[in-house]
């Protein structure tokens, strides 16, 4: 059975929000190697939204385009994780242009990619065929985030005082932001009715080990879990996410219509 | 992309008044080579005001990549469509890819990535001037790809003969890209054009700001080029600044009728008995201006390339830190 569209909207938005956010370090990397490897990774996100918003664009039917679901749906449509939309800058949250951290992309990408490698792999056995090819390209392009950001957070944790300490500081930050992906929404629960979606709570045990042995090499606390629980999926953002998309909307918004 | 300003003078390659007392069979061998148009390796003797010349000449098209990516990464968090989010986002990971394989080209001559990054940081160093204008609107994106990947490949194709082997390398895997950047650019720009009013008239601005700007990336006037004919001789530089400025206008043209946009040169026109076309006067003194340092953005990519590498010193010092533990840890068991 196919996915239902809302699920792939859940996995595209959370596929655009953070290439979109990745590719803020162009040109701004610790190390130009690092800046070429962030763009990838961006790449790779913004190419799997790609697929994942024109399959969506083709069940929903009707004038979807893969541009209309990115750039014409508001923030409160967006389907994204809370933690994707989050800005580089640790806990100097707020509106306030703060310095990007590279120890907060890095966690990120690590705790999320950690989820995504066990995702995609789930979903390369779905009834939905076009996912599961998209799920069998997509794994690949994980493996690698993951790999990436792991040797970051393990050369973080066991370099210097200081990365020890702003790596620590971005997991106590982010780690609460992960609640999000154990707690249960109508949309999946219906692609997981239809066959075509993963019940990402099975897969907790398998991401709680991969995150404990990367922490562990990079001698790391894991943070304690927290009581507040982000809904993004739900469309319940942050105040972050109305200005990620107000700057990535903006000028194709000001041109309805127009071809590029 | 983008070597314009190779033979600006800056104060990286100062020290050229230190002789070599090289014998003079060895001399005679270099010279020799590039008589024959061959290839000086890194292993081979050469003059150090040879190896000075490349290393100012090769850092130089190294700043101008990374600074580069700073301008057209301007659009990428606002890029139109998710297509020319990711072509624009591989673009500009592509220029960063050429300054790495710059770098690594500069270093055979026994400069560091550091240090060259030291001239940069400190203004000793130029890059290219194009990239101290400001990108204004999206057209800008298409107008860099097809005019400034276009006059770097101008200037870049000579250099995959260049006389020294792991510069030419550099170049003809360089050129290729910037071919493809170039094609890439000038196609969103040929969608824009059958687009509305508003889109056509972001190109033509784009143009309009661009044009002048890219004409002065091929450098001063032959007349006043002072590293101009040692780097000839040197099979360095193989075609003149003003030779290259000709071809790139006479191929440009044709461009600009097909898309139908208008080059802002009221003397621009087709001269019969030169079998080229004419143009107007750069103004040099703006050029000059910007290459010292007071352009519009001068200041502004230099800071962000500097506040880049200072942020930036933590994640490498720990880098080390871990690859230094590692080393330990391994030295330890096979002990
Ligand atoms: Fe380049
Ligand atoms: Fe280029």
């Amino acid at each position: 059975m196919n996915a239902p569209a809302d699920y792939l909207l859940h996995l595209a938005d959370n596929a655009v929000v953070l290439g979109q956010r990745n590719a803020e370090w162009c040109g701004h990397g610790p190390i130009l190697e690092e800046d070429i490897a962030m763009g990838n990774v961006s790449l790779d996100y913004i190419g799997q939204a790609r697929l994942l918003y024109q399959l969506a664009a083709t069940r929903l039917g009707g004038d979807a385009t893969e541009d209309k679901l990115a750039y014409f749906r508001d923030d409160t449509q967006f389907r994204n994780y809370t933690l994707l939309e989050l800005p580089h800058n640790g806990p100097l949250v707020g509106y306030a242009k703060a310095d990007r951290d590279y120890a907060t992309t890095i966690v990120r990408n690590f705790l999320y990619g950690a989820l995504m490698v066990l995702v995609w792999d789930a979903l390369e056995k779905s009834s939905d065929s076009d996912l599961a090819a998209i799920a069998a390209k997509s794994l690949k392009e994980a493996r690698y985030h993951l790999h990436h950001a792991a040797d970051w957070v393990v050369r973080f944790g066991d370099g210097t005082e200081e990365s020890h300490q702003r790596v620590q500081a971005a997991l106590d930050h982010l780690f609460p932001y992960t609640e999000e992906f154990w707690t249960p929404s109508a949309v999946e629960d219906a692609a997981v009715a239809s066959g075509a979606g993963v019940d990402v709570r099975t897969l907790r045990a398998a991401w709680d080990a991969i995150v404990n042995d990367t922490l562990g090499q990079g001698t790391l606390v894991r943070p304690q879990g927290r009581g507040y629980v982000p809904e993004g999926k739900h469309g319940r953002h942050s105040e972050h996410l109305g200005y990620l998309l107000g700057e990535m909307q903006g000028l194709a918004r000001a041109h309805p219509g127009a071809t590029w | 992309m983008y070597t314009q300003a190779m033979d600006i003078p800056d104060e990286s390659g100062k020290k050229l008044a230190s002789v070599s007392n090289a014998p003079s069979e060895q001399e005679a061998a270099f010279e020799a080579r590039i008589e024959a148009d061959g290839r000086i390796e890194p292993q081979d003797w050469m003059p150090e005001a040879y190896r000075k010349t490349l290393v100012r000449q090769i850092s130089q098209h190294a700043h101008s990549e990374i600074v580069g990516m700073l301008p057209e990464g301007n659009w990428i968090s606002r890029a139109p469509s998710l297509k020319r989010k990711a072509i624009l986002i591989a673009k500009v990971q592509d220029e960063g890819g050429h300054g790495l394989y710059l770098y690594s080209a500069a270093e055979t001559l026994g400069t560091s990535r550091e240090q060259m990054l030291e001239g940069l940081h400190s203004g000793k160093a130029k890059y290219s001037s194009i990239f101290n204008y400001p990108t204004l609107n999206w057209a800008d994106v298409g107008v860099i790809g097809w005019l400034v990947d276009g006059a770097a490949i101008m200037n870049q194709i000579p250099l995959c003969r260049c006389s020294y082997g792991p510069y030419s390398r550099a170049m003809i895997r360089v050129c290729k890209e910037e071919s493809f950047h170039q094609r890439q650019g000038y196609e969103a720009l040929l969608v824009m054009m059958q687009g509305s009013e508003a889109q056509k008239a972001m190109v033509q601005d784009a143009v309009n700001r661009l044009w002048w700007k890219c004409l002065a990336m091929f450098g001063p006037p032959d007349a006043d080029s002072p590293h101009s004919a040692q780097g000839m001789r040197w099979g360095i530089k193989r075609i003149s600044n003003d030779e290259l400025r000709q071809k790139f206008v006479d191929a440009t043209v044709p461009q600009a009728k097909v898309l139908g946009v208008t080059l802002p040169d009221p003397d621009l026109k087709w001269n019969e008995a030169r079998g080229h076309y004419d143009y107007g006067q750069i103004d040099w003194a703006e050029f000059w201006n910007t290459v010292e340092g007071n352009g519009p953005c001068n200041k502004e990519r230099l800071a962000t390339r500097v506040k880049a590498h200072n942020d930036g010193q933590w994640v490498r010092d720990a880098a080390q830190a871990y690859a230094r533990k590692q080393q330990e840890r391994a030295m330890k068991e096979a002990a």
